[in-house]
């Protein structure tokens, strides 16, 4: 009967990390659950806590690139001051906002999630528009399906994937389509503009609808494609100090960078028009 | 279970831990204990404290609603019944056979688990998606996955087979090899005692099993998202459902998020009164 123990052995750390995985598996599920809620706000600090050398500045999740070169532009001018930035959808940073996560500056990818701000008097003065951003057709590189334009993606073979119109991009989706007087049959509806962009890049889908600033930012791993009806959604970017500021100087100062000439310049580099 | 009358008393070893004595608990215990119940249960308060209760009916009916919790309950019932198939074979493997490099196979087997969900739907994009490993072998068979329910099944399946794997694997292990061993003397042919002993006696931890992948294909949300895609009626379970309602519609999505987990504590409910944690996990 040597073998025994050793049976017993193999059984309790069976059995041990059978719990374990349950409760790392229970602990999945209730994340999934919980999370869908979108109500919690942030796990930052209390916007108590006021240290005069910190700037949050919550922006939309396409200013990723643009205000990341400019924030180290502005970290070089302002040594004191460091720029925390937070990037997410506008409506999840609304949200946040809302909820009283300390944010000094925000900048959001349409005026409907600047207007949830504004609202309530949290933002400082009015929103100033700083860019604009218009749908491109996205295709894998060399455009297989030898698309040209919007009335392309009303054919049933080619797979196209556009945004829900609950999301911002889904609904300049909409405008676009009906100024072409044209229906997409799309095989998916994302709840993001990177998740349509995802589908393309993989070569799942044939087609995708996002912003032109995307492909620029996927340059390489696909083409964009100019329609005519682009511009009957065009999406302007507002942007604002908050009233809640802690540091309200060097929020001032960073609305006034992304505004000046050197924000524009910036902006046009990633793709963006500038009003 | 006339297989159990007929067995000597004897070789029944599992001890009855009903009537066992019990150390008591250290009393510091306690009170960590309350903190971490408490800790789960209050953001479920604080959701339920959300619910707009006069529109809650209007809210959970609505077509997108419907047709999200008819596809949520429809996949997570076919990826359950896949696990059910895949997951028998692989615990008695595991639990029964033994052969080298097995503890690095069970670890690779359980990966789904630890794995964040989004990872695995990318790992099944680049096998099953369109330029993925099989992608044009399917392709070729006229068989598209991509965008399609079926991608939604798979990536349930694709989380929620271990939790079927441990769950039998264990029941297996505590059930031991006497009964069977008894049978196969007796002169059943393998597949005979797999059906009449094997699979009876752990039941109790096949059921717990296929109930917590199936709660698990529920929730299923990373994988999906990433591989499926997300339209009405096709990809678009509750999950994604909810996802996509927060952006506009706050109390839809609570109301949506209120249903899932309701239907979450009737299964994890299910699973404790029917069948009892400790024979499905192999602690007793």
């Amino acid at each position: 009967m040597g073998h025994a123990p050793r049976r017993n052995t193999a059984v309790k750390r069976t059995a041990r990390s059978s719990l374990l995985a349950v409760l790392l598996g229970g602990a999945l599920l209730a994340t999934t659950a919980c999370s869908a809620a979108g109500q919690g706000p942030q796990g930052a600090p209390a916007s108590g806590s006021v240290s005069s050398g910190e700037l949050n500045v919550f922006a939309a999740a396409s200013l990723n690139g643009v205000l990341t070169d400019l924030a180290a532009d502005f970290e070089d001018d302002h040594p004191d001051v460091t720029v925390r930035l937070n990037f997410a959808g506008s409506s999840d940073l609304a949200t946040q906002i809302l909820s009283g996560a300390p944010a000094d500056v925000f900048a959001s990818a349409n005026p409907e999630n600047m207007d949830k701000v504004t609202a309530p008097g949290m933002a400082a003065g009015e929103p100033v528009t700083f860019a604009t951003n218009v749908l491109q057709i996205v295709v894998p590189v060399g455009n297989p399906h030898g698309i040209t334009s919007l009335a392309d993606l009303a054919d049933q073979q080619i797979k196209t994937v556009i945004c829900a119109p609950q999301v911002p991009c889904g609904a300049a989706t909409q405008k676009v389509s009906q100024e072409a007087g044209i229906e997409i049959p799309a095989v998916s509806e994302e709840s993001s503009v990177t998740d349509v962009l995802g589908k393309v890049v993989s070569g799942e889908a044939d087609a995708g609808l996002v912003y032109v600033t995307d492909v620029k930012n996927a340059q390489g791993d696909v083409e964009g494609i100019d329609f005519a009806e682009a511009g009957a959604a065009v999406n302007d970017y507002p942007i604002a100090r908050l009233v809640e500021s802690a540091n309200p100087d060097a929020a001032e100062a960073f609305v006034a960078l992304v505004t000046g000439p050197e924000g524009r310049k910036a902006l046009a580099d990633y793709g963006f028009g500038t009003p | 279970m006339a297989t159990t009358t007929a067995v000597p008393d004897r070789v029944n070893t599992v001890p009855d831990t009903a009537t066992a004595v019990r150390a008591p608990v250290p009393y510091w215990v306690y009170p960590l204990a309350a903190a971490g119940a408490i800790f789960v249960l209050l953001p479920l308060a604080g959701m339920a404290a959300r619910v707009n209760w006069q529109e809650f009916p209007q809210l959970v009916t609505s077509e997108a609603s419907l047709a999200a919790l008819g596809l949520s309950l429809r996949t997570a019932t076919a990826s359950t019944a896949l696990c059910i198939v895949l997951g028998i074979p692989m615990a008695l493997v595991l639990a029964r056979s033994s052969f080298p490099g097995q503890q690095v196979l069970r670890s690779l087997v359980l990966l789904p688990l630890v794995l964040p969900p989004v990872v695995g739907g990318l790992a099944l994009l680049y096998t099953f998606g369109r330029r993925g490993l099989l992608g044009s072998t399917f392709e070729a068979f006229g068989l598209q996955i991509a965008f399609s329910t079926t991608a939604v099944v798979l990536a349930q399946t694709f989380v929620a087979l271990p939790f079927l794997v441990l769950s039998l694997e264990g029941a297996l292990r505590t059930a031991g090899t006497r009964y069977e061993a008894a049978a196969a003397t007796l002169g059943a042919r393998p597949s005979r005692v797999l059906r009449t002993v094997t699979l009876p006696l752990v039941l109790p931890g096949l059921l717990s099993g296929a109930v917590l992948s199936f709660a698990r294909c529920l929730g299923e949300f990373g994988a999906t998202l990433t591989f499926a895609g997300s339209l009405q009626g096709v990809t678009r379970t509750l999950p994604l459902e909810i996802y996509l309602q927060r952006e506009t519609d706050a109390d839809a999505a609570v109301a949506l998020s209120l249903v899932l987990v309701v239907v979450a504590v009737v299964v994890v409910t299910l699973v404790h009164s029917r069948a009892g944690w400790a024979p499905a996990l192999g602690v007793r």
